[in-house]
């Protein structure tokens, strides 16, 4: 006889809390109030211009949004694939991969030209924009995830939830095929226009979000005095960050690698991977090795070797973050740098900058907004986690119980 | 009062168009729609720039469109609005060098009207592309989506706006083929200012007329579109290139 999982939320008399919550709020802030001076003045108090359109806040957004539907992962991970382990831990799953997108949803709407617009968005629809498609994937993305939230944290709803886990999970991989498909349907920019982009960041997305979520649970670990993850699910899921991160380093190397075999994108990659000034250290030393080969090796190297497992696991998930969003940098942002190509094979010039790298550099009202989307994340992670019991008060004891209802349903299904 | 005004207006614009055909530049004859006629797809609006006649000193074409629309430097040429720039164009394996107006191709298929996701960028039936600035959100996926950079985003706050080409900061903007002097039986500023030059090297007129001289000429010469691979089919023709 196994105990019944129980959870709780966040001690809210807790100064830490408080401490950790209005931090939050005064990013989230400030953020807001970078976002108005933007409006007010216009978008050239940014380092944005008409060659680098989409900027800092962007590659921020961007990562958020990506590694949102990665942090839902382990929650996926128990219920689709009935991973005993994680089981518990889905709760906290599903609500940072709902903060983590509304952080990065926030940053995208706060740089829109006319945020005040944005009900538009809905009262006029142009199907065949995939910018469009993505508006019903990032709503759809809610409520699939709150349904899903409540059929785990509400009896009644115990049989909705598998068929809500599988639909969680399938929305996920159509959202984050979205997100890529926005440069890779993009005709104008050789290093975006790709088959390969919506793969690679559903692959990017596994390793961003499994990386953030581990944040998360080891914030929590220090911050509650409670040991997670489980002794289990930390062995866990240091072997899956070490698959994701290769899987994402892979993705990234074949897409490099096609581009590099077609003669008209050689001068792209060229300057992507070698020329650039700050692009191609961005990628090779702050992706492929910091957020890469590195957390690879702390996680496979036996546990305590190097230092305690959590350490090297919260290490490798922090430099796989720091990783994640120098890709996005590279990604986004160098791809707008490399001036278009008008005539190919041509050397161009003019007034307004043709045939000339494009000079980038964020300004600090930029940055405010972008950080500000980490804020907006965090604070609804706080509050959830206060308003809601999300927290498994006994893994071992969950873990026992999830291991018993697997048995049950694999000697059913025999 | 407003409809007196309104009838008056109707009135002066049917009357040009009663008269027909106006003569606008040197074989080029357009006529003026009337306000209650509907765009038609029986027209398809397009220029063809000779870049055999194009001077590199020149801007005229630039100049005129700056005029007619307002458009000024703030001396940040990365964010300056730019509907119409000269691009010199140089061969690395033979030297030579050209130099010739590019603005908004107004693509037959294009690729910023697909991406924009409120539907404010939009192409008429007459093959022009424009924005609506009153739902346009600032998102700049056109920008990015666009091959001929032809997109700009008003990175400004306005001042003395000319009342027949509104514009809004934090919204897109390009060059309109200057729509509000076709649609009353004109030439876009920049056909006309390069007409006044004495070059001419820029001609606008009815693709779809087979009998308008912009359809003679890209019957009789070798024209090409920038980046016609991408098959986006501008209707801005290329002479000489």
């Amino acid at each position: 006889m196994t105990t019944p999982i129980t959870y709780h939320t966040i001690d809210g008399r807790n100064a830490g809390t408080w401490v950790v919550l209005i931090g939050f709020i005064l990013l989230s802030a400030l953020g807001g109030l970078a976002a108005l001076y933007m409006e007010h003045n216009g978008h050239w108090v940014t380092g944005m211009t008409n060659h680098v359109v989409w900027g800092l806040p962007h590659v921020f957004a961007l990562f958020l949004i990506v590694s949102s539907t990665g942090a839902l992962n382990v929650a996926s991970i128990g219920s689709v694939f009935e991973k005993a382990p994680y089981r518990p831990f889905g709760r906290l799953s599903g609500l940072t991969a709902l903060a983590l997108q509304a952080g990065g949803l926030a940053i995208l709407v706060l740089d829109l030209g006319r945020s005040d617009r944005m009900v538009t968005f809905v009262t006029y629809y142009n199907f065949s924009s995939i910018f469009s498609m993505n508006v019903i994937l990032y709503s759809g993305f809610f409520g699939f995830v709150i349904f899903y939230l409540w059929t785990m944290m509400d009896q009644r709803m115990g049989h909705m939830y598998r068929p809500a886990a599988l639909f969680a999970f399938i929305w996920r991989l159509i959202l984050t095929t979205g997100s890529g498909s926005i440069f890779g349907f993009m005709i104008s920019r050789s290093a975006y226009h790709s088959t390969l982009v919506a793969p690679m960041f559903i692959a990017l997305s596994m390793s961003f979000g499994v990386a953030m979520y581990c944040l998360v649970m080891l914030w929590l670990n220090a911050s509650t005095g409670r040991r997670y993850p489980s002794p289990e699910l930390l062995r866990r899921l240091r072997i899956l960050l070490a698959i994701l991160v290769g899987v994402s380093l892979y993705m990234v190397l074949v897409h490099h690698v096609t581009n590099l075999y077609v003669a008209e994108r050689r001068d792209v990659e060229r300057f992507l991977l070698v020329d650039s000034g700050i692009y191609a250290p961005l990628l090779w030393i702050g992706f492929g090795l910091l957020g890469s080969l590195i957390p690879i090796f702390l996680v496979l190297s036996p546990a305590g070797s190097i230092g305690s497992a959590k350490a090297t696991l919260g290490l490798a998930s922090a430099l796989v973050v720091l990783g994640g969003n120098c890709f996005m940098y590279v990604f986004i942002v160098g791809g707008e740098a490399f001036p278009l190509e008008l005539f190919p094979g041509k050397i161009l010039s003019s007034a307004a900058g043709d045939g000339a790298i494009a000079s980038y550099v964020p300004s600090l009202p930029e940055i405010v907004l972008a950080i500000g989307g980490y804020g907006v994340a965090g604070l609804l992670l706080v509050v959830g986690l206060w308003a809601f019991p999300m927290l498994p008060s006994s893994f071992a004891a969950a873990e026992q119980k999830a291991e018993a209802e697997a048995k049950v349903r694999a000697t059913a299904a025999h | 009062m407003s409809e007196s005004c309104d009838v008056s207006r109707r009135g002066l614009l049917g009357a040009v168009a009663a008269f027909g055909a106006v003569s606008l530049a040197p074989g080029v004859m357009l006529y003026a729609r009337s306000a209650d006629e509907p765009v038609s797809a029986k027209v398809r609006w397009g220029m063809l720039v000779d870049t055999t006649q194009c001077d590199k000193d020149c801007d005229a074409c630039v100049e005129a469109c700056n005029t007619e629309f307002g458009l000024v430097s703030h001396g940040r040429p990365d964010s300056d609005p730019q509907w119409i720039r000269k691009l010199t164009v140089t061969d690395p394996s033979t030297g030579r060098s050209q130099s010739f107006p590019v603005m908004c191709q107004h693509c037959a298929h294009p690729p910023c009207v697909d991406v924009c996701p409120t539907g404010a960028s939009f192409k008429r039936a007459d093959g022009i592309v424009l924005i609506n600035r009153h739902i346009c959100v600032g998102c700049r996926y056109c920008e990015m989506a666009c091959p001929y950079m032809a997109r700009n985003f008003v990175h400004e706050n306005l001042t003395d706006q000319k009342p027949y080409a509104p514009r809004g900061k934090g919204t897109s903007e390009a060059c309109t083929m200057c729509v509000h002097r076709v649609d009353a039986g004109g030439t876009p500023a920049c056909v006309e200012a390069c007409s006044k030059s004495g070059r001419v090297a820029m001609l606008f007129g009815d693709l779809n007329d087979p009998n308008s001289e912009i359809s003679k000429r890209v019957r009789s010469v070798n024209t090409t579109q920038i980046r016609s691979d991408l098959r986006t089919d501008p209707g801005v023709r290329y002479q000489g290139l």
